[in-house]
């Protein structure tokens, strides 16, 4: 069981709504995934246009995770964190600070600020950061739930390039350790896994897949079978051959 | 008078929140409101009243990663 904060979820695979070519998708895919957290953005409404309420395509079992994207500072991401607590979103809160436009990469020292604070609040706060495992020390110490490094760019797709890093953070954070942003196919989510992360989020992926359910399913079972192998002690690799059946030469006298 | 709604200086003669709200054309369904920096529950609308220079956001939630 993953536990975040005052909650336990039995799925290891966080979701996110973005990027859906119709909202009506994600019911069946959080049914077909199984997963029991998702997030959520807030935006200004734009009058007159036709407004999506994207709250009621989330059964009301699912965890929501409202982000703090558009956030350039520690007091935007707090603000609005503030303002997603007191529209009825909960007490989760996934702290997402960024400057650069161009990589979409977050701001760790504005999102520990942001930590700080927020989870003095009472907030449970997951707070996506770039792989390093000094800002992983520093947001258990600020009382962060967990730590989410990124994998890639924001829907980049391009899978774990900052494994070596992820793997650093695993071995050393208090915290449990989500890999957020760039998984872009199962079995990345499931590498993450049998490295020992204790969950991945995955938004683009599933939401722009041909079939996002079928994806979502796809991506519970490389999230449970990476869990599995990273549980089950694994040998690892070595360069020689070992030989699995008896070499016995009966057939050479 | 003069506020300040979505981050634009607009004019308006709406007394209260869900005038100004009705007066947009804005679905309030599933509308949050920040009056200056305080989140209004959707109830108090009505009985919030609006002041020169205030300071709103209309929101809502959408699809986020």
């Amino acid at each position: 069981m993953l536990t975040l904060g005052p909650k336990t979820f039995s799925s290891r695979l966080l979701t996110g709504t973005g990027k859906f070519a119709s909202k009506t998708l994600i019911a069946p895919m959080l049914e077909a995934s199984g997963s029991q957290m998702i997030t959520v953005a807030l935006r200004r409404v734009d009058p007159g246009a036709d407004q999506e309420n994207i709250l009621s395509h989330i059964p009301d079992t699912v965890t929501l995770l409202p982000n703090t994207s558009g956030a350039r500072t520690a007091e935007e991401a707090v603000r609005i964190a503030r303002i997603a607590r007191a529209a009825g979103c909960g007490d989760f809160i996934k702290i997402e600070v960024i400057q650069d436009m161009q990589y979409l990469l977050p701001e760790n020292y504005e999102t520990l600020k942001a930590t700080e604070i927020l989870a003095r609040e009472g907030f449970t706060v997951l707070p996506y950061v770039m792989a390093d495992i000094n800002i992983a020390r520093q947001l258990h110490d600020a009382g962060a739930a967990a730590v989410m490094p990124l994998g890639a760019p924001i829907g980049s797709n391009a899978g774990l390039e900052m494994k070596a890093m992820i793997r650093r953070i695993i071995d050393t954070s208090k915290l449990p350790v989500i890999v957020d942003a760039g998984i872009g196919k199962p079995s990345q989510a499931a590498e993450a896994m049998e490295m020992g992360a204790d969950a991945v989020l995955v938004n683009t992926a599933i939401a722009t897949a041909q079939d996002p359910a079928l994806a979502g399913r796809a991506f519970a079972k490389a999230v449970a079978a990476g869990r599995m192998a990273c549980l089950c002690g694994l040998a690892g690799a070595q360069a020689g051959a070992s030989a699995s059946s008896p070499l016995t030469g009966f057939l050479r006298n | 008078m003069k506020i300040t709604l979505n981050g634009s200086v607009v004019e308006t003669d709406q007394t209260d929140l869900l005038a100004l709200v009705h007066e947009r054309g804005v679905d309030p369904s599933s509308l949050v409101i920040e009056h200056n920096l305080s989140v209004i529950k959707q109830d108090n609308w009505p009985l919030t009243p609006l002041r020169e220079g205030d300071t709103i956001e209309l929101l809502n939630f959408v699809g986020g990663g």
